[in-house]
């Protein structure tokens, strides 16, 4: 099994090894990076790439380590014992599922996402430790092993808000999508768009990455951003002529609130397109 | 060979592990990257290096490793990768490849070192070396990187720049000065999640789950209450020397006033002596004696001073040293006092750790700390916040 990029995602070759690194070398693969360069999507698409499934365990704050594994849900058998029920002999109908253990249990292989690892407590990753080393888990209620026939490709994201253990990060493989330098914008934008009319595109690419030098910017817009203010620049039928367009009262280009999600960045932007055309 | 790749990282303070190293080794037997420089640069990256401040440091690494390679004696010849890559099909048998993955580690390790001792003596790039060196990325996987370091060689004349040569994460190296956000995640490790001291807490959740697992007998469950321990006093140098480092500090300031419950911050200029003060503004007519503030904090509170510790060498040892007004007893005085008060202390210099050597006044006052001088990056923070915790 080998990943390739598909025809929806742009995977720069770096990526494409650490991809092909994990999946031959069974290890889970973290992937790190700015917002919106498309973390989450890559698990998606390696597994539409390889054809297999994919199961998606996305972290919450308060997500326990327990719960990708199974859940004893106590609370319905309760339920079920002061109704009188059959079912509530047999402990196994209470156990729920997690994810890992449906990923387990499939006999081929599979994808399991692990998003946004760091926004769970601090101790979640350490918790998976076993289980993702060895593929397999004790369950105390029906006293039983789960134990992956085959072993499925982990690939966990994090956003950076809290430092991972070292000895979570020392099993993975790790990988850094940095922000795509133009020439692979210009082939993301492609796949998304491919009928863009070209000086549409050259012109917007420029006011974008324009846009991300400006100096303290608090968010500086992301792939996913650019392509949502394309999607918009299209849907509107604006002429690429509007964008550069040299009339003193556009300030902003068209559709900014796409780029800018930040108040004070719009502010910050204004302030310096204004002082630009002080100096001309 | 690649024994001495991985020290020389180490040698770095990359933090790699033997665990790590291996896997590398696992991926290059596994094949799992191509022949070529960039596709190890890229496979060691993914392997050893898991965090991307630390991406800076690899690259530089990196370089400074194969560099150093590159000078070998012997390896002058210029080699073109892809004559090499030929080569290699049209030299080895499957018989050989076989042979060369039963030697082993060392031994194959040995054979290079000959070869090349033979290299120096005999061939001046002859066809039996190049055939040999040429037979190694297809060998065991230690072998592998000298094929790629030949390889390597002749990339570097060929194109312009090496992708470890950009250095394109140097922004993202943790050495660098802090912003508000890289603030709030050192801060964070002084925070203390500790759950103990008494049970005072009812645990919702643990008592309906118990209750339920008793199939409906009540089951109370406590729990200890969560509640942020630490305690710090945040000294601010203001003024003076201190004006470009203000802004930092400010956001320093900040960002610790959200993170601990209990905080208490003064200000004092240059040096600490027998005042401090709260408000800046005030701060002739509302000053707060030293001894009042050591007595009234105790010893629990973790001192963190914020400055550059940049004066002239008299305003920390001389009475009547400060800039200020007529001390009666030296600034080193009053800092020793205030690290006997509060034993877990740090200094915070916005200062490069590089410049300090040149400052007088940074090194008596690092004395008096007993190193525990910091520089005001994320790294340092987070070195000071370690020391902090012990």
């Amino acid at each position: 099994m080998r990943f390739e990029g598909t025809d929806s995602y742009v995977a720069t070759p770096d990526l494409m090894l650490a991809v092909n690194a994990a999946i031959t070398l069974q290890r889970p693969l973290l992937i790190k990076g700015e917002p919106g360069t498309g973390k989450t999507m890559l698990a998606e698409e390696v597994a539409a790439a390889l054809g297999i499934p994919l199961l998606q365990w996305h972290v919450k704050s308060t997500t326990k380590a327990q719960q990708g594994l199974y859940e004893y849900d106590a609370v319905s058998r309760l339920r079920d014992s002061q109704l009188g029920d059959e079912k509530v002999k047999d402990i196994s109908n209470y156990i729920v599922k997690g994810v890992l253990w449906q990923a387990f249990e499939q006999g081929k292989p599979s994808v399991i996402l692990i998003d946004e690892v760091d926004k769970a407590d601090i101790e979640f990753p350490n918790d998976l430790l076993r289980e993702l080393d060895r593929m397999e888990f004790y369950v105390y209620e029906t006293r039983q092993t789960i134990r992956a026939a085959v072993r499925p490709i982990v690939i966990i994201t994090s956003n950076n808000e809290k430092e991972l253990p070292d000895a979570f990060l020392r099993r993975c493989f790790f990988h850094y999508i940095k922000f795509p330098d133009k020439e692979t914008m210009g082939r993301i934008v492609d796949v998304h768009f491919p009928n863009l009319k070209q000086n549409l595109l050259r012109e917007a690419m420029e006011v974008f990455f324009e846009l991300r030098e400006v100096p303290g910017m608090k968010k500086k817009p992301s792939t996913s951003e650019l392509i949502d203010w394309l999607k918009l620049l299209v849907a509107e039928d604006i002429p690429p002529e509007a964008l550069r367009s040299k009339d003193r009262k556009v300030v902003v280009p068209p559709l900014a609130g796409a780029l800018l999600k930040n108040e004070q960045d719009v502010h910050l932007f204004e302030r310096l397109v204004y002082m630009a055309r002080q100096n001309r | 060979m690649l024994i001495d790749f991985f020290l020389h990282l180490k040698a770095k303070k990359l933090p790699v592990s033997t665990r790590e190293f291996l896997t590398l080794l696992e991926a290059l037997k596994e094949r799992v990257a191509g022949n070529s420089i960039d596709d190890f640069y890229f496979l060691a990256r993914t392997c050893l290096v898991k965090d991307e401040t630390h991406y800076d440091k690899f690259d530089r690494a990196f370089g400074e490793y194969f560099k150093g390679v590159e000078q070998v004696p012997g390896l002058e010849a210029d080699i073109p990768e892809e004559w090499l890559k030929m080569m290699m099909k049209k030299h080895l048998t499957p018989e050989e490849k076989a042979k060369l993955e039963k030697l082993g580690w060392d031994k194959l390790m040995e054979e290079f070192k000959k070869r090349l001792k033979e290299q120096k003596g005999r061939h001046q790039g002859g066809s039996k070396w190049i055939g040999t060196g040429g037979s190694s990325p297809f060998g065991h996987g230690g072998y592998h990187p000298e094929g790629i370091r030949i390889g390597g060689e002749s990339a570097g004349n060929r194109t312009a720049i090496k992708v470890w040569e950009n250095r394109e994460y140097r922004n993202l190296d943790d050495t660098v000065e802090l912003g508000t956000r890289n603030i709030k995640v050192a801060l964070r490790r002084l925070r203390r999640f500790a759950r103990e001291g008494a049970e005072d807490e009812l645990d919702m959740d643990g008592t309906i789950a118990g209750t339920a697992r008793n199939a409906g007998w009540l089951d109370i469950k406590m729990r200890p209450e969560r509640h942020n321990k630490v305690k710090v006093l945040l000294f601010l140098d203001i003024g003076g020397s201190m004006d470009d480092h203000i802004k930092v500090c400010e956001e320093l300031f900040s960002a610790a006033k959200s993170e601990f419950k209990h905080l208490e911050y003064f200000y004092f200029h240059n040096c600490i002596y027998d005042y401090v003060w709260k408000d800046n503004r005030r701060r002739h007519g509302e000053r707060f004696p030293l001894w009042d503030v050591m007595h009234k904090y105790g010893e629990d509170y973790k001192v963190v001073v914020v400055g550059d510790a940049t004066m002239s060498p008299y305003e920390v040892l001389q009475p009547g040293g400060s800039v200020e007004y007529a001390n009666e007893e030296a600034g080193a005085v009053w800092l020793q006092r205030m690290l006997d008060t509060w034993p877990r202390a740090v200094w915070l210099n916005p200062e490069p750790e590089r410049l300090w050597d040149y400052r007088h006044s940074i090194e008596l006052i690092r004395t008096i700390f007993n190193s525990r001088m910091f520089p005001l990056t994320l790294a340092g923070l987070e070195r000071a916040m370690r020391e902090l915790n012990k």
